[in-house]
């Protein structure tokens, strides 16, 4: 099928960012946020689930979900790479520091205030599939943006030191949202086609409702020059890579494990 | 991140919730426990996130815990007790008809 990368590409978005929000669990600023980012990486988990069973049914060759979640290396992964970064500013790839709160929420606002105008259109596709399953990622989108944008004004709004990390976030964070306004080929074709969207259409809105709340924040507007992901191509930062050696493992040393 | 060095500041700055969850139309809402949130549509979306995530609720009340004022337990005895040997006042007298559902 010509669209089977564009379902992967949506799929693999959801899966990173849902096992990247996962390391939150048991681990959350507070009790409450802990079971919140919890329900947001089982809501992601979710589409990707729903996407890998019909990218699946679309390859037809017997692949499942779980072959293409777990049995594809980094390379084949079409996310953006925005999603992938760990939860703490930019260091060189193989240094760690300690999850920063202010980054989750930076991520999930820009990357879920895009979602919510992806899957917004994406209800009128002309695959009927995937024009459901976007009308049930619509509704999760929109809670996961509204309580980002929540926390984010808090932020913004709050301390010296909230201020400082949310803007700190916001400026290591806003050069890869470009990556959502380039269009890869299997994009391009899957618009063309009347299946997918046209991001590079929905730009206006997201800085709309990004510069607004912002404002709300007491945040500035950074930069979002400079080099310009790749993700989408297969072509990902170095921390993928540990992501998906975390979330593949046990798959891979128990194969059609069933438990 | 202050996960491990202060995991209580929150609870000391932030206000005591009671949380309702009303678990279907027509119901009324029920206490179902309480959270520390910093206002109160904070504390809405984190009791929607701790109470209503397996489906419990159709709509969610939060009330600042100290604004309720409570009973106290010493009055136990003059305000409930003189209840207890008036069962005329229980409405077992009548039988209610299958039509009118839930009281």
């Amino acid at each position: 099928m010509a669209y089977l990368d564009y379902v992967l590409h949506l799929a693999d978005s959801a899966i990173v960012l849902g096992q990247r929000n996962a390391e939150w669990c048991g681990h959350g600023p507070i009790i409450e946020e802990d079971i919140a980012m919890a329900n947001n990486s089982l809501d992601l988990i979710g589409q990707a689930r729903m996407l890998y069973q019909y990218a699946a049914t679309l390859k037809n060759d017997g692949s499942t979900e779980d072959a293409l979640a777990y049995f594809r290396d980094a390379q084949d992964f079409k996310n953006y790479t925005l999603l992938e970064l760990p939860h703490h500013g930019a260091l060189v790839g193989y240094a760690v520091d300690n999850r920063d709160y202010a980054v989750t929420i930076v991520r999930n606002f820009l990357y879920s205030a895009f979602m919510a105008l992806v899957w917004e259109k994406l209800q009128a596709s002309h695959d009927a599939h995937l024009a459901a399953i976007a009308a049930k990622s619509l509704k999760e989108v929109r809670y996961h943006l509204r309580h980002s944008h929540d926390w984010l004004v808090r932020f913004g709004d709050g301390t010296q030191e909230s201020h400082a990390r949310a803007q700190a976030a916001l400026n290591h964070l806003m050069p890869y949202t470009q990556e959502f306004w380039t269009t890869s080929p299997f994009e391009s074709s899957a618009s063309k086609s009347g299946v997918g969207v046209d991001t590079a259409q929905l730009k206006a809105d997201w800085e709309a409702m990004v510069r607004q709340t912002l404002q709300e924040a007491t945040l500035a507007m950074p930069s979002t020059e400079g080099f310009v992901t790749t993700g989408k191509d297969g072509a990902h930062s170095e921390h993928l890579g540990f992501l998906l050696g975390e979330m593949q493992s046990l798959a891979r040393a128990h194969p059609e494990g069933v438990w | 991140m202050n996960t491990t060095t202060q995991p209580t500041k929150a609870l000391s700055e932030w206000p005591l919730w009671e949380i309702f969850v009303r678990s279907k139309q027509g119901l009324e809402h029920k206490h179902c426990g309480s959270l520390h949130a910093s206002d109160a549509p904070h504390a809405l979306q984190m009791a929607r996130d701790v109470y209503t995530r397996r489906q419990e609720g159709v709509s969610i009340w939060v009330v600042e815990s100290n604004s309720i004022t409570a009973s106290a337990p010493d009055d136990k005895g003059e305000f409930f007790e003189p209840a207890s040997d008036k069962i005329y006042r229980h409405p077992t007298f009548y039988t209610i008809p299958e039509e009118v559902g839930h009281m």
